[in-house]
């Protein structure tokens, strides 16, 4: 007779979804809980994310695109419509605005009947990282991070289920960073929010053992699964210690790293996509091997992520990959298979003392808030992704498909009549707004205005901002009058950009010497230096690809003017103007393209600059990309175009025909 | 087609009546190096109002070691000046990589607060090569903005801490001081500091470090006068909060309405004029070539004539005459 094998419990499996409308939304979701997913990942709109209601001017094109968008409690009602909340654990990637929509999950679950004490789930609420990779932040570092702390004391005390918080590296890996920056970073950030906590008094000292036991992490896991294993491992005694040393927290229950995970996607590639699946498959093992340093929640890209939008089918796929790494393999029967072993040990002390090193310097400069505000760590960031840019483009760092093995026979995949991704109906954006104009009739006007200035009053006074948030969602409050009332108070923010780094050494190298050769001789035949303006238009906050073409311009002779994301097509074209440069580059990953580029043009004919080229990049599918021609983009670029110092001639080649000279070839 | 170059009258009355595409053709115009551009630019520099550049606006000048905040002051003191009525525009000089000359303008992105308003214009340069943390082109630019703007602000590189080019070259010079920083205190002191109109210790949020160097500012400038009789102000102000941004642009205006008061108003911009072409001269031919010019006094007192104008006609004429010396010089060897 055999005795049944005992097995771990499985990990939470999600799936990061939601689009166009919170009804869409809701059947989605009711299908992937039926297929066997045990959890929910909440993706929001850019608007909703940056507090701007759906008829706002900057949320055109933008509305129910990479996330549902949710303007008030009739959303959030019919996003959670049939799912009990009571028994639902719901994960919301939403910072800046997250105590407000955590206000509306609070007051959506009262609704329901469902008591606070039972609601389970967890808000991103860690702002720091958005500055420096995520992109949606609204109100300068200290005010927000002031948000951030309101939401973990409140929950501590009300919601004592719920995650408050979950530090994130997945977004700094996903920013160029090496596995010592993540873990770094996310340790600074966490003791950034922690001492903030602490210093805000809204804990007793006997409860701040319980705040640290609520801190939950989102980790990245990267190609490489044998370090990234050991990273997890790294995390785990360094929060130990840390928590230990510096907070005094003596339960060791309260000191366990706890981590969920989406793996990495900024080393999925357009080229060859079918590749991506491998990759997705060993990047889940990097956090799940190890069973001390095991993921409690995983999420998966699809096989297209650098295509576009995933359907539900490409979702599916992911989810099966990690039901059959946990029901088909024997993975969750055997204890840690890492404990012991030397090699493993040696590189965990090797990233713990690398991170330690770099955490050190960031408390020289005062903290994780500071050094981020002098530009610092955004300045590494951008210093390891662009080295890891000119590996690729060198082919030092292979990627297969991409920049080595790359003859493919023709793929069934990409080959249906959506081109194997999902689009969002282009109604979206109406009958959004039309849903909220008959909100917004349908409410008590007294009401809503009572409840906005109690929130404003609460923002000034420095109390809690979660109860008045609550009042609000019940009130009727948008998601645009709540943040516009924090706005009028807290002020808003432009991170550093930090593109400022040193000449990288492929700038000496011959071809980016050549090509400075050739763009300093336009130069002089135009009269003067060649000027780029590197614009990123409408909401989208995916910063990588205009830094990396910015710091590429700079190192081969262009004078680069980049203010960094979120801007309106309007100040792109007064910056045009005022600068005086000799072409745009536009930078858009959200999807949003086609209108920004309208936008873009009108402004341009506006100030008397319609005859500038104007070149793009970013997710841009083929069809898409033959219609911005159409309208007049002169190139237009995507993930697969790796080879950089190319893009820099063909830019410099598009200037010199404008001014009718004649192309010139750099070998 | 080479851009065509515009008729620089139309361009100089389109300026004046701030035509912001004309403007921005005018700027790009002023930094043409190709001599057929030269010349209309000197057309066109001719063709603006005179009473515009030598008398009115005021001209200023913001400078300080690298990061002591000097882009984010000037954007907390565009919206005192738009909260006022007045029209602003800015050139904002930024470092070139020495390597491979390219530059990333950064300034701009911290002067943000203009957002779309069109009372505000913008425009950077890269600092090209030397020039004490300026370019060759902001003084033609700046007279150009004076045309049609109210306030000229000019942010130099973080140079460091003594070479203050600037203040030759403005109006008023505003030096942004980093708090416990103590190095701009020691070279005031010494008097190797060009002296500005007004000091201002930023960052006052930090508390006590800008409390110390703002009074130990104040120690040391009470011992030190501006050689023309002005009491130089030193205040204290935090950009990120918005505070004392008020009293600085106060103080800014104190100091022009006291070169009106004392009649040097318009003494100085015919000064900065002559600064802009000896310095330039300077930079390109060096101490030999100033000597062909009968060395800096001289130039200066024959200087003290030249129209505001007229500076690019000037600038050729005397670069012909050192060129002629030269040649002169190497017939004789
Ligand atoms: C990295 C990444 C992120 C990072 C961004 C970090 C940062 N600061 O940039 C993080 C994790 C923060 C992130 C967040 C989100 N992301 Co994301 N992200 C990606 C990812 C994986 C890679 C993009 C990237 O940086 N590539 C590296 C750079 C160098 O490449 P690139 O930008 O394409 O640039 C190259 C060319 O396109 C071109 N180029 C680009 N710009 C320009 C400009 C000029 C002038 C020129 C000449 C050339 C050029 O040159 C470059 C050289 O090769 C893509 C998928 C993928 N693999 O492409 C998804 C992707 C872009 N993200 C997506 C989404 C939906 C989001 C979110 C909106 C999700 C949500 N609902 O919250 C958030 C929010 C972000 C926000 N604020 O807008 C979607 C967009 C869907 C669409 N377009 O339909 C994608 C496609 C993934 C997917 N399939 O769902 N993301
Ligand atoms: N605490 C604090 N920081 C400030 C203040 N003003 C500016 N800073 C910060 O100081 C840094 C430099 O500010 P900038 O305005 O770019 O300084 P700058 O002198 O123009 O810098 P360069 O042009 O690079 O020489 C930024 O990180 C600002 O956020 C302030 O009043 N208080
Ligand atoms: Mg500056």
């Amino acid at each position: 007779m055999t005795t049944p094998i005992k097995r771990d419990k499985p990990w939470l499996m999600r799936t990061y979804s939601g689009h166009s409308s919170a009804k869409a939304s809701n059947e989605l979701y009711r299908t992937n809980l039926s297929k066997g997913q045990t959890g929910l990942s909440v993706a929001f709109d850019l608007p909703t994310q940056t507090g701007y209601d759906a008829d706002h001017p900057l949320a055109r094109g933008e509305v129910g695109k990479v996330g549902v968008p949710i303007c008030n409690i009739g959303d959030m009602e019919a996003l959670f419509d049939q799912i009990p909340l009571g028994q639902m654990n719901t994960s919301m990637t939403i910072n800046a605005t997250a105590a407000w929509l955590l206000a509306l999950y609070v007051a959506t679950a009262e609704r329901q009947g469902a008591s606070p004490l039972q609601l389970q789930g967890t808000t991103q609420n860690d702002i720091l990282k958005e500055y420096l990779s995520r992109g949606t932040y609204i109100f300068p570092p200290t005010p927000s991070v002031r948000l951030t702390t309101d939401i973990i004391s409140y929950t501590v005390k009300n919601i004592p289920k719920w995650n408050p918080t979950n530090i994130c590296s997945y977004h700094l890996q996903e920013a160029g960073a090496t596995p010592t920056q993540e873990l770094a970073y996310a340790l600074s950030t966490a003791i950034a929010v922690l001492d903030a906590v602490r210093d805000s008094g809204q804990i007793s000292a006997d409860g701040f053992e319980q705040v640290v036991g609520r801190i939950s992490f989102f980790v990245n896991a990267g190609i490489r699964f044998i370090e990234e294993t050991c990273k997890m491992r790294a995390f785990g005694e360094m929060w130990d210690q840390m928590t230990q040393e510096r907070y005094g927290v003596q339960s060791e229950e309260m000191r366990r790293f706890r981590y969920g995970v989406q793996v990495n996607s900024l080393g999925l590639t357009e080229a060859q996509p079918e590749n991506n699946v491998q990759r997705i498959v060993l990047e889940m093992l990097g956090v799940s091997l190890s069973k001390n340093a095991r993921a409690r929640a995983i999420q998966l890209p699809a096989w297209n992520e650098a295509l576009g939008l995933p359907r539900p089918w490409d979702q599916q796929w992911a989810l099966r990959m990690q039901q059959v790494l946990v029901f088909e393999t024997d993975l969750l029967e055997y204890g840690d298979i890492f404990d012991g072993s030397p090699v493993i040990a040696a590189k965990v002390k090797a990233l713990v003392d690398g991170a330690a090193a770099e955490m050190a310097r960031v408390q020289e400069q005062g903290g994780m808030v500071q050094a981020i505000e002098a530009g610092y760590v955004k300045r590494q960031l951008v210093s390891s992704h662009t080295e890891r840019m000119r590996a690729i483009e060198r082919g030092d760092l292979r990627i297969v498909g991409l920049n080595c093995y790359k003859e493919t026979e023709e793929s069934p995949l990409t080959g249906g009549k959506d081109s194997g991704i999902m689009k969002v109906d282009p109604r979206a954006e109406r009958e959004q707004i039309e849903r909220l104009e008959a909100f917004r009739a349908k409410r008590n006007g007294t009401e809503v205005k009572a409840a906005l200035a109690n929130l404003a009053e609460t923002a000034r006074s420095g109390a809690n901002i979660m109860p008045a948030s609550i009042l609000c969602a019940h009130a009727g409050v948008t998601t645009g009058e709540w943040s516009q009332t924090l706005r009028d108070i807290f002020g808003e923010y432009r991170a550093p950009t930090g593109i400022d780094i040193p000449a990288n050494d492929d700038s000496r190298g011959v071809r980016a010497v050549a090509i400075r050769t050739q763009v300093t001789k336009t130069g002089v035949e135009l009269g003067r230096p060649l000027r780029l303006l590197i614009g990123k238009p409408g909401l989208d906050g995916h910063s990588n690809g205009a830094e990396q073409i910015a710091v590429k311009g700079r190192d081969v002779g262009f004078e680069i003017v980049y203010e960094g994301i979120r801007l309106t097509p309007e100040q792109i074209a007064k910056a045009a103007l005022e600068e005086g440069v000799h072409l745009i580059g536009l930078s858009v990953l959200s999807g949003s393209h086609i209108e920004m580029v309208e936008d873009v043009f009108d402004q341009l004919s506006k100030v008397g600059l319609r005859h500038m080229p104007v070149v793009i990049g970013g997710i841009i599918p083929e069809n898409d990309a033959r219609m911005l021609k159409d309208k007049g983009i002169a190139a237009v670029y995507t993930p697969k175009d790796i080879d950089m110092n190319g893009i820099m001639v063909d830019i410099l080649n598009l200037i010199r025909q404008a001014h009718d000279l004649e192309p010139v070839a750099v070998a | 087609m080479i851009t065509a170059l515009p008729d620089p009258a139309a361009l100089a009355a389109a300026v004046s009546g701030r035509d912001r595409l004309a403007l921005a053709q005018a700027l790009n115009l002023l930094d043409d190096r190709r001599s057929a551009a030269r010349q209309c630019a000197a057309a066109f520099l001719d063709a603006l109002p005179a009473e515009k550049l030598d008398g009115a606006g005021h001209l200023i000048g913001i400078t300080g070691p690298p990061g002591a905040g000097k882009s984010s002051l000037t954007a907390a003191l565009i919206q005192v000046w738009r909260r006022r009525g007045l029209k602003v525009a800015i050139l904002a000089v930024d470092p070139s990589s020495p390597i491979t000359g390219g530059a990333l303008l950064g300034d701009r992105l911290r002067m943000h607060a203009s957002g779309a308003d069109r009372e505000v214009f913008i425009r950077s340069l890269a600092c090209r090569g030397e020039f004490g943390g300026l370019s060759a082109e902001v003084w033609p630019m700046s007279l150009t903005m004076l045309a049609a703007f109210d306030i000229v602000l000019v942010e130099t590189v973080g140079v460091g801490q003594k070479e203050i080019d600037v203040s030759k070259m403005t109006d008023t010079t505003c030096f942004v001081a980093q708090p416990a920083s103590g190095d701009s205190i020691q070279f005031l002191k010494a008097g190797i500091m060009e002296i500005p109109h007004v000091i201002v210790v930023n960052k006052e949020d930090i508390g006590l470090a800008a409390r110390k160097t703002l009074s130990e500012l104040r120690i040391t400038l009470r011992r030190q006068m501006d050689p023309e009789g002005w009491q130089v102000p030193a205040l204290s102000a935090s950009a990120a909060l918005g505070s004392g941004i008020e009293a600085l642009a106060d103080a800014l205006q104190a100091h022009r309405d006291w070169l009106t008061a004392h009649g040097q108003f318009s003494a100085r911009r015919q000064r900065c004029q002559a600064e802009w072409l000896v310095k330039h001269l300077r930079e390109e031919f060096g101490r030999y070539g100033m000597n062909l010019l009968g060395g800096d006094e001289a130039l200066f007192a024959a200087l003290a004539e030249v129209p505001r104008r007229s500076p690019i006609v000037e600038y050729e004429t005397l670069r012909a005459r050192v060129l002629q010396g030269f040649q002169q010089q190497v017939r004789k060897l």
